[in-house]
């Protein structure tokens, strides 16, 4: 296991413009180099823009996000390079091909025309889609847009992936697939940081998880052994048990 | 992004050609209802029909108003008459024995200068339907008051021959007294001295060309917007190549877009247009001015939909409103109406418009035969405003926390 932290969060305070109430406010949060890391929680806990403050999406001003060392705030593109993202929404240009969506987003990651041709070929092998890879994106079937999205967000091998729902609206074959893809990205050295309200599918990726609820961490730790400490036998029950029944907004 | 400003140039070209041709060579119908008997209203007709501008179509002499404006309403080819009064041979005389006989008391000699009639207003009527333009219903004014004055002009003379001679006024004298031999030269004031005279296409051809490129701003526009709510902006926004490359690029990619534009419309005037029936158009001689002027013109093109692409919050926004305001800027910088024709406070607007200047630019080298140095007065507030554009863009991406 290394110990290199991937992702620092120290003392992070934000909330939206207009709403007087933070999102989070003094939260912390390490994830190590390597760890295939789970963030869950109930609608409207935090994790979504989590996610969209440790890639750089939203500002902030009160704390620190580093990703391997380098601190986000300080607009520096180069830790850009560091991490790929997989959003819930398909994000990609509908009208052009997969191979096209690849070399665009590819040549704005800052790969070579060379690399972008090499790592293309290699991720359109392992996630199915050599034979559709010059058709319109729009053309496809709702399980090969998830891989097309997946396959743009990590054309230039991240060393940490961001991972919002990336198998919503698929079926199993193609969840299963790119479950195991994730898992095989992770042995060459990848972080990912995953979230997702399939438990089911998240119990079998993740090896580390967080749970969090109003901007708060409520439990963090191995998957196995959180189960265990709260005598649950899966992550749903463990949800269920620290989150409570009751809907949320 | 080609066909319809390739379909856009010829059709206006066309029309715009016709129009000055109806002026220069085509004649348009113009009914005479001649109600005199005396000879000074035949003199009228011939020398009306000398002007070359009518195609003189005779009424029987008893048709009143009513019937006349029947016919002119129900025959769109019909547009001009005119009514010759039963007294108009009459008041001319009188009018010329006027003027003769005080010309001749003006000489010490004896002479009438009591003539019946003499006092009252002769001339003509011209009825015109409403779709004639004033321009054009200008001219014809023009041309029958000329043709009334030098028939009035003959009667005195002939008056005044014979007052003083009782004799008639020989012919060849008449006609040496009268026809004008003096002419009008025009000399079109070219940089380059050339001195062709510009037609239709020379003045057409740049202006919805310069129109064209600037409908560049719905295409790009509505791009961006449509790049703004994809999922894919998210994704752009997190890549270590900033937003403000990716626009760059885009704009670049339809800088070039609009240059081609402007090459194939032009290779269209050089080359299409006299095949088609219409004047070719003539290339400037500094070919590089005119690439750098057309590079200007789709770099301001492409920096304002760029602008109205980063303000917009619905493609339906920049779409309307990229259209309305490149039609009204085009209004407004003298593209359908010529500058010189425009009120005085539209002509301080009117700087305002970047179309203005890039049509100042193109007709410096198309028409006046400029140089790069000749237009250099109007690519710098081209590129004032350019750089205007493209520094409200940076400011709307930072205001929108895009970049």
């Amino acid at each position: 296991m290394m110990n290199t932290a991937a992702v620092h969060i120290e003392n992070l305070s934000f909330s939206y413009p207009g709403q007087a109430a933070p999102v989070f406010s003094g939260f912390n949060l390490k994830i190590n180099e390597g760890e295939r890391f789970g963030l869950f929680g109930p609608n409207g806990s935090g994790k979504t823009t989590l996610i969209s403050l440790m890639t750089g999406l939203l500002p902030f001003r009160t704390g620190s996000i580093k990703l391997l060392g380098k601190e986000i705030k300080n607009y520096d593109r180069s830790v850009n390079k560091l991490f790929g993202f997989i959003p819930q929404d398909l994000s990609y240009y509908g009208e052009l091909s997969a191979a096209e969506n690849v070399a665009f987003f590819g040549a704005l990651s800052g790969l070579h025309r060379q690399e972008i041709k090499t790592a293309a070929k290699k991720l359109f092998d392992v996630l199915g889609l050599t034979e559709a890879k010059d058709t319109p994106v729009q053309k496809l079937s709702g399980g090969m847009m998830r891989r097309v999205n997946l396959a743009i967000g990590v054309i230039n091998n991240p060393k940490i992936l961001f991972l919002d729902e990336p198998t919503v609206g698929v079926d199993v074959q193609t969840g299963f697939g790119i479950i195991n893809y994730l898992k095989e990205l992770n042995r060459s050295g990848t972080t990912l940081i995953y979230t997702s309200h399939q438990l089911s599918e998240a119990e079998s990726l993740c090896d580390k998880i967080a749970l969090i609820d109003e901007g708060k961490i409520i439990a963090q730790g191995d998957t196995a052994s959180l189960q265990e400490k709260h005598g649950e036998k899966n992550l749903e029950g463990l949800f269920l048990n620290l989150t409570g029944k009751a809907y949320r907004n | 992004m080609f066909g319809m400003p390739i379909l856009l140039v010829i059709i206006v070209t066309s029309i715009q050609n016709n129009t000055f041709q109806l002026i220069k060579k085509n004649k348009t119908t113009l009914l005479i209802c001649n109600r005199d008997t005396g000879n000074l209203s035949r003199e009228f007709i011939n020398v009306a029909d000398k002007t070359e501008m009518f195609k003189i179509v005779q009424l029987p002499k008893d048709q009143d108003e009513k019937q006349l404006t029947a016919r002119m309403h129900t025959n769109d080819e019909e547009l001009l008459a005119v009514i010759i009064p039963a007294d108009f041979s009459e008041k001319i005389n009188a009018k010329a024995k006027l003027v003769a006989g005080k010309a001749m008391n003006a000489f010490g000699l004896d002479g009438d200068t009591v003539i019946a009639n003499a006092d009252k207003a002769g001339g003509i009527t011209l009825y015109y339907q409403p779709v004639v333009q004033e321009s054009f219903r200008q001219a014809v004014h023009g041309a029958l008051f000329g043709a009334l004055q030098l028939v009035e002009s003959k009667q005195i003379l002939r008056t005044l021959y014979f007052s003083v001679s009782e004799n008639a006024l020989p012919a060849k004298l008449e006609n040496e007294l009268l026809n004008n031999k003096s002419v009008v030269n025009e000399v079109p004031v070219s940089l380059d001295e050339a001195r062709s005279l510009p037609n239709a296409t020379q003045h057409n051809v740049p202006a919805w060309t310069i129109f064209a490129m600037f409908f560049v701003v719905v295409s790009l526009s509505g791009s961006i917007v449509r790049e703004k709510l994809s999922g894919g902006f998210i994704r752009l926004k997190t890549l270590p190549t900033p937003y403000f490359i990716s626009l760059l690029s885009k704009q670049i990619v339809y800088l070039a877009v609009t240059v081609l534009q402007a090459a194939v419309v032009f290779a269209i005037g050089v080359w299409l247009f006299p095949l088609i029936g219409l004047p070719a158009l003539n290339l400037p001689a500094d070919k590089a001015a005119l690439f750098f002027v057309t590079l200007i013109c789709g770099w301001c093109a492409v920096s304002y939909a760029a602008c109205i692409g980063v303000f917009a919050r619905t493609q339906e926004q920049a779409n309307g409103f990229g259209a309305v305001s490149v039609v009204i800027l085009a209004a407004i910088g003298g593209l359908m109406v010529p500058a010189f024709a425009m009120p005085d406070s539209f002509k301080t607007i009117m700087k305002l418009s970047p179309l203005h200047w890039c049509l100042e630019a193109y007709y410096g080298l198309f028409l006046e035969g400029g140089k790069m140095k000749d237009i250099l007065a109007n690519i710098v507030p081209l590129i004032a405003i350019t750089i205007f554009f493209q520094a409200m863009t940076v400011l709307g991406l930072k205001a929108k926390k895009l970049i």
